[in-house]
């Protein structure tokens, strides 16, 4: 295959029909099409309002916490004998996650958009944690979708959730994970679109979403920018994050996507291994297709029908990814690998003992990609990841996976 | 495009009564009882077929034509057969329009071309893809209608009619007016709130308008069919499938009795909603 021309700019896409290339789009039914078009104009209003921007930024400095730290992991780059390691800590976020970067966001255009209930889908139930927090400080009722499955092995975010005030249905369709709650969430949307507003968790589904989440997530990159010109007075060498739908990855790498020297990385699931079909790895064995209202990487059979995957993080276990991530992939501009349950596992427990983190098991699977390549850089070099999520909700999976009973 | 829904709809003029458009879902439970079913819809009283396309996300529909989709695929029904199916059909039904309704990404998999090419050939008249709105009618719609297919909008109560002509543009066959927010098998809140959005839509379009979602008996057929031009049925008939199968999913000698007897009553209610209008 020839690669396309490269763009003058990574950093344009989407264009108003919401497509980065061919990825991307409005693949939804006619029901939802006059909500998603306020919403865009919404969003495109608010993103240059200097008053949202204010109320946003306030509330992530004073309810959040950022900008979040970028810490020099020092232990860990001695362990490893190469590059310089640094963490993006957005696991120190308020929930505990990069979600709430998002949520915030939209639930300050679900407010101007005048919705009086919010719906979300989950995974791991770090965004659905983050939907019920933010659903309670604007005091609006908010109603989770969460897989059967899911529900099982993330239990302490599900009572995370109902602490905070959400309804919580678990959705055993499918497989019961996340593919199956945004399937349900949907449904929900469809049947009650006036009154409310759905919070999609992940850089995917129908435009505007791609784009909104992204902007609000590139909080993440555009601080980590700044930090490193203040610690190390030059960009980093090299940034990896992990890509489930790809959300914290798309906000770290969106604001480096023009910094040619910058290497960029994204990690998928790559569960069991890509030869069965027990992960996750849409980028590196899926193809192009049309599922959730994007068109963009899917885990499909030859006939179009879209398959399970499977990874031991719930926040990984989804067979598309963030249409954004697509193009980047087709353009060359990002590289996309899988890591195996077991090399994340292993990675989880590495990060514990050398730097006292207990990390969640998505960014677990970028910093095994780190695991292995650190070692092979100089050590002038400078790598950043973004520490996503803390493991706090991944203890008893864990567990479970070393066999051990808690 | 397909003259056969032009035909049906000037000969339901002239014998005043409304379409009775019936899906069913392609293989569910298995191919041979479902092209079975199929053939025993005209003769049941449906006028137009719509024959699903199981997909793995069925992101409109409601739990009935999920597990109809679902109990097709582990039959081991494709697109391929799907069109087989209509093939068959056609070969010996040439009145009776189909149309092919489900979601777009098995006919992106497939190949648009390809699937045109094929569908044509099997005698297909027309295509619902759900996921499918104006703003994407480069993907499908327009090749579509290139190929003398016709692709049916659908129009609900969120279009409004700002929005109604964009809906509208590339639409032919017929006009599907979803009755409520919400996904298939759901319930009619207002037949009246029904009857009024058919004549907002009628004001903006000489084609015909069918309503469905939500139409599950033949008194309810035979009120919506006062006002629409046709009167859609789907879940009801998914159901009356599922009903008959035994404890392994399989048929039974009574499914394909079964669907044509709720027909027959829908073909009824059809029949008798202008009558006593008329009176």
């Amino acid at each position: 295959m020839t690669k396309p021309v490269e763009p003058n700019s990574f950093r344009t896409g989407p264009d108003d029909q919401g497509m980065f290339g061919i990825f991307g789009g409005r693949f939804v039914a006619e029901t939802l099409m006059p909500l998603i078009l306020e919403l865009d104009e919404e969003w495109q209003k608010a993103k240059t309002d200097p008053e949202f921007q204010a109320e946003l930024e306030h509330l992530n400095k004073h309810y959040t916490g950022r900008p979040s730290p970028m810490y020099f992991a020092e232990r860990l780059t001695e362990h490893l004998g190469g590059a310089k390691i640094y963490f993006k800590r957005d696991e120190l976020n308020h929930t505990g996650s990069h979600k709430i970067n998002n949520c915030l966001g939209q639930i300050l255009l679900a407010k101007r958009m005048g919705k009086t209930r919010i719906i979300a889908e989950t995974g791991a139930g770090q965004h659905g944690v983050a939907s019920a927090t933010v659903a309670a400080r604007f005091g609006l009722p908010c109603h989770v979708y969460m897989g059967a499955k899911d529900i099982d092995r993330q239990a302490p975010n599900v009572f995370r959730m109902k602490l905070l005030g959400a309804d919580i249905t678990g959705v055993s369709a499918g497989n019961g994970t996340l593919k199956d709650a945004m399937n349900e969430a949907l449904r929900d949307w469809v049947t009650n679109v006036e009154t409310t507003y759905y919070l999609i968790g992940t850089a995917a589904g129908p435009h505007p979403y791609p784009e909104m989440v992204r902007e609000f997530q590139s909080v993440i990159g555009n601080e980590a920018r700044e930090q490193m010109m203040e610690l190390e007075g030059r960009l980093p060498d090299m940034i990896c994050a992990a890509v489930g739908g790809g959300s914290n990855a798309i906000g770290l790498f969106h604001p480096f996507l023009d910094d040619k020297d910058v290497e960029i990385v994204g990690v998928e699931a790559g569960g069991k291994g890509l030869d069965g079909d027990e992960h996750c790895a849409s980028l590196s064995a899926g193809s192009p297709g049309v599922l959730h209202g994007n068109r963009t990487y899917l885990l499909q059979d030859s006939d179009g029908q879209i398959d399970e995957g499977h990874s031991i993080s719930a926040g990984l276990d989804y067979p598309g990814i963030g249409p954004e991530h697509s193009w980047l992939k087709d353009s060359g501009r990002v590289n996309y690998v899988p890591i195996m349950d077991t090399e994340a596992l292993e990675a989880f427990q590495l990060l514990c003992k050398v730097e006292g983190i207990i990390p969640a098991l998505e960014p677990s699977h970028a910093l095994a990609e780190i695991i292995k390549r650190a070692p092979k850089m100089r050590k002038d070099q400078i790598i950043v990841m973004n520490l996503c999520g803390r493991g706090d909700k991944d203890v008893f999976t864990v567990g479970k996976a070393l066999g051990v009973e808690l | 495009m397909s003259k056969r829904f032009d035909t049906l709809f000037s000969r339901l003029k002239d014998e005043n009564r409304p379409a009775l458009v019936t899906y069913f879902m392609g293989g569910d439970p298995d191919f041979d009882t479902s092209l079975a079913i199929m053939k025993s819809l005209p003769k049941a009283g449906s006028d137009i077929i719509e024959l699903g396309m199981p997909f793995s996300d069925p992101m409109a529909d409601g739990p009935a034509i999920q597990a109809a989709g679902l109990r097709a695929l582990q039959g081991g029904q494709n697109l391929t057969k799907t069109i087989s199916m209509a093939r068959k059909f056609r070969d010996e039904n040439q009145d009776t329009p189909i149309v092919l309704m489900g979601y777009y990404n098995p006919i992106y998999i497939y190949g648009v071309d390809r699937f045109l090419n094929d569908a044509k050939a099997a005698g297909i008249d027309g295509l619902i893809i759900v996921d499918l709105p104006p703003e994407m009618d480069e993907e499908l719609c327009l090749p579509a209608l290139d190929n003398g297919i016709s692709f049916i909008r659908l129009a609900t109560p969120t279009t409004d009619d700002k929005r109604l002509p964009k809906v509208l543009e590339n639409t032919s066959g017929f006009v599907y007016y979803v009755s409520m927010n919400g996904i298939t098998g759901g319930a009619i809140a207002s037949t009246q709130a029904v009857g009024e959005a058919v004549a907002r839509i009628k004001n903006h379009t000489p084609l015909p308008v069918c309503v469905g979602f939500g139409v599950k008996t033949a008194e309810q057929a035979r009120i919506i069919g006062r006002d629409a031009d046709g009167v859609v049925v789907g879940t009801a008939i998914v159901k009356a499938v599922e009903n008959t199968l035994d404890k392994n999913g399989e048929a039974t000698k009574d499914t394909v009795d079964a669907v044509a007897t709720l027909v027959r009553g829908l073909a009824q209610g059809c029949a008798s909603a202008r009558l006593e209008a008329a009176e």
